[in-house]
């Protein structure tokens, strides 16, 4: 039976992160995030966990990085500017296989921009942000139901890989009131991934020798007899320094591998009337819900659109967006930035079909019937 | 005197248990006093019965922030400026391991100046060392937050012109607990005032004076032997320096604990107490 509650979508976020095992959470004021910081201070001390608000965006991320080291589920929450700020310590938990997971609320950028208004601007950011390379999954939800799936999502894929995971929202659906079904909430129904932990004797224990998996199992500091070191240099299976190429290559490469691998498991879309699309829509987040609708129009209309939703932004469906374009004549990418996206589009759709961008970047949503407006004229200019 | 570095060993002083012995030699220079400071903290651990399961060492970045992979506890190396960030959310979460801060002036009071402001504000029950050499070593030799006016760096052509942090009288303004000065030449010292800092419970701050031999000394033509004897000559004992009439004080620092105050609330104290209010003490 449906248990459906009306819910504010950064409260949404809070409090799937609870129901995803999280205890530390460690922020700073902005908007449009703040909501999940103000929730995250009433529930964690209700559950025996840590709140703590720094004095800086960078001490935010560093604090959770500390927390998650001593085995904590840690969080923080955060919009545009903050999100600058946090990638040196976001690059830094990549480095040294912190679970982890970072919310941005995306805003008008670049600099302080649009505070209280909608952007897509941090595709991009969210994984090229830090210095040196780098591949962390990436989650884009698409109304306050999935804020919270993927929410718990984000926690159970950071404790698998070690890995810090980025949870993007955008300020409509951060700020938007919607009914979930808690049903699938209740705690016995949630999956919980955690962690895995050295099967090894202490006097065995490297903290940094992957398994099978491309994981390591390192234990949480304080747990008695594994002692170890981390840090953000290159460093060996024993996790101390080293600029020996051949283990630095092998660091990198299983740093990123260890992600790319579980890229098809980690996939996720939603499609939408696209069994028999002539066009497609590759959207996400709020345009994506104007996507859905000017789909619809375009049906009356006799246009043969649909629409794929990603929600896994990074790593990006690659197969799906290549027969995508195989399978239909143009791609439309509608987004609030001024192009990021497409520019993965068209470089997965490898030619097969031509790829038409919608962007805005002034705190506006893109509305359906503009979209709509696009898709006629992508559909008079291929006949 | 040159003693070969495997007759040191061969000593197996007790608080060897505190080192990571097949990772030394150090990367530090010869006559750097960031060995000192580590080996007070480790005679201190030792005096405190503190095992090595019960400490974590987190640092940032130069050349005081390697102390950790010489250090055999959880020790967590990350970026430059923000190692109390990162123990903030390490001791909030695990308030049961010892944690101790090794810094420099240059990641503590620059790039980390405003995360050392509020972790002392907060009165986290974190031990502070920070090794005060003057300089940034590690990228060879330019103008930090203490360097004195009139030194020489390599950022600062015909000599430092920029004021120097009074950083202990800094730390007492942010709301830190424990306030002590040594230095790398009063070793015995050294390991009591970071003894008394770790079993202080709240932000325990130790500057260590600490000579940067080679860089430092270097581009201010000071020997290795002047350096040290200046440590020795111009640091006087705290109660000497009481009494000591002002005209007499000039270029000189008092040594020893310089504030301690056992009154204010520690801050993982008073959060976790909440919580046992809040959630009968679950975690």
């Amino acid at each position: 039976m449906a248990k459906l509650e009306l819910k504010y979508g950064n409260h949404a976020c809070a409090e799937a992160a609870i129901l995803a095992g999280c205890r530390f959470y460690a922020g700073y004021p902005i908007t449009p995030s703040s909501e999940i910081a103000e929730r995250m201070a009433e529930l964690l001390p209700r559950h025996g966990g840590a709140f703590i608000q720094m004095e800086d965006e960078i001490a935010s991320m560093a604090a959770i990085v500390g927390a998650s080291f001593a085995g904590a589920k840690a969080m923080t929450a955060t919009s545009g500017p903050g999100f600058s700020l946090k990638q040196e310590n976001l690059g830094y938990a990549f480095m040294v296989e912190a679970p982890c997971v970072v919310v941005n609320v995306q805003r008008g950028g670049p600099s302080t921009g649009l505070p209280t208004q909608i952007g897509q601007q941090e595709i991009m950011q969210s994984l090229w942000g830090t210095h040196g390379d780098k591949l962390i999954p990436v989650f884009y939800p698409g109304n306050v139901q999935e804020i919270m799936e993927e929410t718990i999502r984000a926690f159970n894929w950071a404790e698998r890989l070690r890995t810090p995971v980025v949870l993007l929202l955008d300020e409509v659906l951060g700020h938007m009131r919607e009914t979930v079904d808690m049903e699938q909430f209740t705690p016995d129904k949630v999956e919980i991934w955690n962690r895995k932990m050295p099967d090894v004797p202490p006097e065995e224990y490297l903290p940094y020798k992957p398994g099978e998996d491309d994981v390591p199992a390192i234990a949480p500091y304080g747990t008695p007899g594994y002692r170890g070191h981390a840090t953000g240099l290159h460093h060996d299976y024993t996790g101390f320094p080293t600029t020996n190429p051949e283990m630095c290559e092998e660091l990198i490469e299983r740093l990123i591998r260890k992600v790319k691998r579980n890229q098809p498991e980690m996939e996720k879309n939603e499609e939408y009337k696209l069994d028999d699309a002539e066009v497609a829509i590759v959207a996400f987040g709020t345009t994506a819900r104007a996507a859905k609708t000017a789909v619809d129009m375009a049906r009356e209309k006799g246009i043969k659109a649909g629409l794929l939703r990603v929600v896994t932004i990074w790593p990006s469906p690659e197969e799906t967006l290549n027969k995508l374009a195989k399978h239909v004549n143009a791609i439309l990418v509608p987004e609030l930035n001024m192009g990021q996206y497409v520019l993965e589009v068209e470089r997965c759709a490898k030619g097969e079909a031509p790829v038409y961008r919608l962007n805005r970047a002034n705190g506006k949503v893109i509305y359906p019937a503009e979209i709509l407006s696009k898709l006629e004229e992508i559909v008079k200019a291929r006949v | 005197m040159n003693v070969p570095f495997e007759k040191v060993l061969e000593k197996k002083e007790s608080y060897f248990k505190y080192l990571r012995l097949d990772k030394l030699p150090t990367i530090w220079c010869p006559g750097c006093g960031i060995g000192q400071a580590l080996k007070a903290t480790c005679m201190a651990l030792y005096d405190l019965g503190i095992d090595n399961d019960q400490v974590a060492m987190v640092s940032g970045i130069g050349c005081s922030s390697r102390t950790p992979g010489y250090f055999d506890g959880f020790t967590l190396h990350t970026t430059h400026g923000r190692a109390l960030a990162f123990a903030t959310g390490l001791k909030l979460f695990k308030p049961e391991l010892t944690t101790i801060v090794f810094t420099g002036d240059g990641d503590c009071f620059a790039i980390g100046g405003n995360h050392f402001i509020h972790a002392a504000r907060r009165n986290i029950d974190v031990t502070v060392v920070m090794i005060n050499n003057w300089i940034y070593g590690m990228t060879h030799g330019q103008v930090s937050p203490t360097t004195p006016l009139g030194s020489q760096t390599t950022t600062t052509p015909g000599g430092n012109y920029e004021p120097n942090f009074d950083v202990a009288e800094l730390a007492k303004a942010a709301g830190a607990t424990y306030v002590a000065r040594g230095t790398a030449y009063h070793v015995t010292e050294l390991k009591k005032l970071i003894q008394d800092g770790i079993k202080h419970k709240g932000f325990s701050f130790i500057e260590v004076l600490s000579p940067c031999t080679i860089i430092y000394g270097r581009k201010n033509r000071m020997t290795f032997e002047e350096m040290y004897m200046w440590l020795k000559e111009n640091t006087i004992p705290v109660k000497a320096w009481e009494k000591l009439p002002e005209e007499k004080r000039a270029g000189k620092l008092p040594r020893g604990v310089l504030y301690h105050d056992d009154s204010r609330p520690e801050y993982t104290e008073v959060y976790w107490n909440r919580v046992k209010q809040l959630s009968g003490g679950e975690k």
